[in-house]
């Protein structure tokens, strides 16, 4: 086998190798271009000031396209995610880093990941079949497709990011501290509270960053769980419609290139551009831990 | 008596959280499948929906999903793995080389609806290819492929540099050396990233919505160029936009406990493989 | 005595670290040449410079000329792959592939698309050559890393020498064996330069004292002494090799 072909071989593969690389940059930069250039293409025939503060999602002959139902329905729904599943999902986390033995640990890391593994379309059929009904029957109302029952399973959702995020981080606080903290008289509980979670901030900011954006982008669960009324959602017992269910609703019947169609790319610019500084900022705080923890 | 109150606290917090956590894993799974067991019979698994989709099996549902889930491997394997290799094998550190690797985590924050939008707009109009199974494949390839990387860089960083100085100090090319011993060394980890990706791709609704899944279809479809049924999606009709919600209503069980059967099945796989390696190490 | 290789003025920098400084040093043909110094001195990093294993470093920068005969290593007009065919590596710890024996030492000759019953040929003669052919020669087949430290070792001299380089370098070859596989593998050294020029990095100066033929001894990046080994050892020119030598300093 001559040296050239061998050398002409390592040289394509090289050369195949750095070109995918570069197709990364290509496929997010051709994600954010198609957003912009159909956005665009939306607020020439509108006012974005009716866009980002009108309070009605009409489309139609001469629609109205106010976003301000749809990012008040997408708010509402996920920080009442984050507001079970944060405090779940950290003393989950606390609970396997600090306290549970070698065994139990090694049976806890695959429930989490045996709760990630279940798709969204099965959480939402969850709450369409069991915590509907359950939420009805509590509030009396109804049915239970609304914000609180979204929350519910977004929450279901975002724990296992959290918690194992959360664990790490946890997991990574130098056991100088903590022997510290009980050297000087304290009970593992103290250490835990006072000492061990605040080392870990920055890492448990950026587990709940992380859930967060997973519950900001997800569509199935909301779609089929919340109802997907229009109206400027009044509270958690009411049906709202965040800009995942809008855009996976509308998107299937919408006419080519109407204004219409450009709107629903217009959210979901606004809905990528959420997620990205959502992220961003995990990751940010997340760098930063890495440099204090280990 | 306050540090009694405190243990009690604290015990009551993260013990309790954990305990909630295991029976809510527990819980969906006993509800879903304790409803979704029964349906399921030869019929049902291999039979095709009949009247009017009120009766019968979701043979094409398991078979689209199937289908589809192929078309994403084929198109996302390669391009990860070359991806990987050139990250781990031959990029230094240079803003390049950051920006692709800034690129790969922004990538894999992108809600799925938005890969389904432009899955939409470059496959399904601009590259003509219409919705069909060959446009969802490829749209949920392009979803896979931040995470087939991630996993796949993993696995090549665990190959110890001292047998690629060997291969290289014996006067093999870098491509020889990959090719020889750093992807044999890394298949098992390349491998479960693989099949890890396969169980999320086998439950992903939004990107296939717009780009080629259907729910009234008469057979399998004959070629990548059609419209297919897939089980996530069956589901979501069953569940949600059917004429009968009710009398379909055992018929969504059923799909439900294939779909989480099939996955958890392929998460077993992985979980199996991940442990034989470890064993090797 | 024509020198097999040589630098001219050789500079090595690892982004903004001056590691190797005006380096002018010449390699005898089939003769043992020892590299000693403290840690850190650049030896290691001056081996690695003959069979161009910098190129797998990102922020390398390096002047001046490295030859091997007339060629120039980094001249770009015959291929690396090339170069380290003729300029085959040892390193400090056992590398063998997770292949047997056999496949370990076939290697080098499978990419050169060496026929078969030459490959069987080469194989057992290169494992005569190492001193590891009595051991194995009924076990080919068995997964090289079942071998001890010092018996892989000697298996992957048997790789190098496979591929009939005319260079061997070592790099630390004995640090991570145990005293008696390190005399073998000494033994061994002397056995091989009778037909392959060899260098050998050690920080064990009684290693250098008893295998090497010229000893070379850097400091911070430069090459402060060359001589013969008696002379090094028992006349050196300059005080910090002395002091070296005599043990005042690692």
């Amino acid at each position: 086998m001559s040296i050239r072909f061998r050398e002409n071989t390592d040289r394509f593969f090289s050369r195949l190798f750095s070109f995918t690389g570069l197709l990364t940059i290509a496929l997010l930069a051709g994600i954010f271009f198609m957003l912009v250039y159909n956005s665009v293409s939306f607020f020439l025939n509108t006012e974005p000031i009716d866009f980002f503060t009108g309070f009605q999602w009409n489309p139609g002959n001469k629609g109205s396209y106010g976003i301000l139902p749809l990012i008040a329905s997408t708010v509402l729904v996920t920080f009442g995610a984050m507001l079970i599943a944060v405090p779940l999902g950290i003393f989950t986390a606390a609970y396997m880093s600090e306290f549970a033995d070698r065994k139990l640990q090694k049976f806890l890391k695959p429930v989490i990941e045996m709760l990630a593994a279940i798709p969204s379309v099965a959480v939402g059929f969850l709450g369409i079949v069991v915590i509907g009904p359950g939420i009805a029957k509590l509030f009396g109302i109804q049915n239970g497709l609304n914000a609180l029952n979204g929350s519910i399973l977004l929450a279901i959702m975002s724990l296992p990011t959290i918690i194992t995020v959360a664990e790490d981080a946890i997991h990574a606080v130098p056991a100088s501290y903590k022997e510290a903290s009980l050297g000087l008289g304290a009970d593992k509980w103290e250490t835990l509270f006072r000492v061990t979670l605040p080392a870990a901030l920055p890492g448990l900011i950026a587990a709940v960053m992380l859930g967060l954006g997973r519950a900001i982008g997800e569509t199935m669960t909301v779609l089929m769980a919340t109802g997907n009324s229009l109206a400027f959602p009044d509270g958690y017992l009411d049906s709202i419609r965040t800009i995942t269910a809008t855009i996976a609703i509308e998107m299937g019947e919408v006419p080519y290139q109407t204004t219409h169609y450009y709107a629903l790319f217009a959210i979901a610019t606004v809905l990528f551009v959420i997620t990205l500084v959502v992220n961003l900022l995990g990751e940010e705080i997340a760098k930063h831990y890495r440099k204090f923890g280990a | 008596m306050k540090k009694q109150k405190k243990h009690i606290g604290g015990w009551i917090l993260l013990l309790g959280s954990t305990i909630l956590i295991c029976t809510f894993l527990v819980n969906i799974i006993f509800h879903l499948f304790s409803k979704g067991i029964p349906v399921l019979s030869w019929d049902f698994i291999f039979g095709y929906p009949t009247d009017g989709m009120t009766k019968g099996g979701i043979f094409p549902a398991i078979i689209g999903t199937i289908m589809v889930t192929l078309i994403t491997t084929v198109f996302a394997v390669p391009f990860g793995i070359c991806c990987a290799l050139y990250l781990n094998e031959y990029a230094g550190e240079s803003t390049l080389t950051g920006t692709i690797r800034a690129s790969i985590r922004n990538l894999s924050g992108i809600p799925s609806i938005i890969y389904g939008l432009f899955g939409l707009a470059l496959f399904v109009q601009s590259l003509k290819l219409g919705t069909s199974m060959l446009s969802a494949g490829l749209t949920l390839g392009l979803l896979s492929l931040p995470y087939i990387i991630t996993t796949t860089e993993e696995s090549l960083k665990r190959v110890p540099n001292s047998t690629r100085e060997a291969a290289l100090a014996l006067g093999a090319t870098q491509f020889e050396s990959i090719r020889d011993f750093v992807i044999p060394q890394a298949m098992p980890g390349i491998i479960t990233g693989i099949v890890l990706t396969i169980a999320r791709v086998a439950g992903e609704t939004a990107p296939i919505l717009f780009t080629g899944v259907a729910f009234y279809i008469t057979g399998i479809p004959g070629s990548v160029k059609q419209e297919f049924m897939a089980l996530p999606y069956h589901l979501y009709m069953l569940s949600t936009q059917h004429q009968s919600i009710e009398t379909v209503r055992p018929l969504a069980y059923g799909t439900v406990t294939v779909l989480i059967l099939i996955i958890f099945l392929m998460n077993l796989v992985a979980f199996y493989i991940r442990y034989k390696f470890r064993e090797n190490e | 005595m024509n020198n097999k290789l040589h630098t001219t003025d050789l500079n090595l920098y690892f982004g903004q670290r001056h590691t190797l400084k005006n380096v002018n040093i010449g390699i005898p043909e089939k003769k043992i040449v020892a590299m000693i110094g403290p840690s850190g001195c650049g030896k290691t990093t001056l081996l690695r410079t003959f069979n161009r294993m910098h190129d797998l470093v990102h922020d390398v920068k390096i002047t001046g000329d490295v030859k091997i005969e007339d060629l120039d290593i980094y001249g770009g007009s015959v291929p690396v792959t090339t170069i380290r065919r003729r300029i085959g590596m040892v390193f400090q710890k056992p590398n063998p592939f997770p292949k047997s024996i056999f496949d370990n030492i076939a290697y080098g000759l499978k990419l050169n698309k060496t026929p078969k019953d030459e490959v069987r040929e080469i194989v057992e003669q290169s494992l005569k050559e190492s001193a590891l052919w009595e051991e194995v020669k009924n076990d080919l087949n068995k997964p090289a890393n079942r071998l001890s430290g010092g018996q892989q070792q000697r298996l992957c001299i048997a790789r190098t020498i496979a591929v009939k380089p005319e260079v061997i370098l070592m790099d630390e070859p004995c640090s991570a064996l145990d005293p008696i596989s390190t005399a073998k593998v000494e033994e061994l050294m002397l056995q091989l330069k009778k037909n392959y020029t060899i260098v050998v990095v050690t920080h064990n100066m009684q290693q250098a004292q008893r295998v090497a033929d010229e000893i070379a001894f850097m400091y911070m990046g430069e090459l402060l002494e060359y001589g013969p080994n008696q002379k090094i050892f028992h006349s050196p020119e300059k005080e910090m090799t002395r002091n070296y030598v005599s043990g005042h300093f690692g």
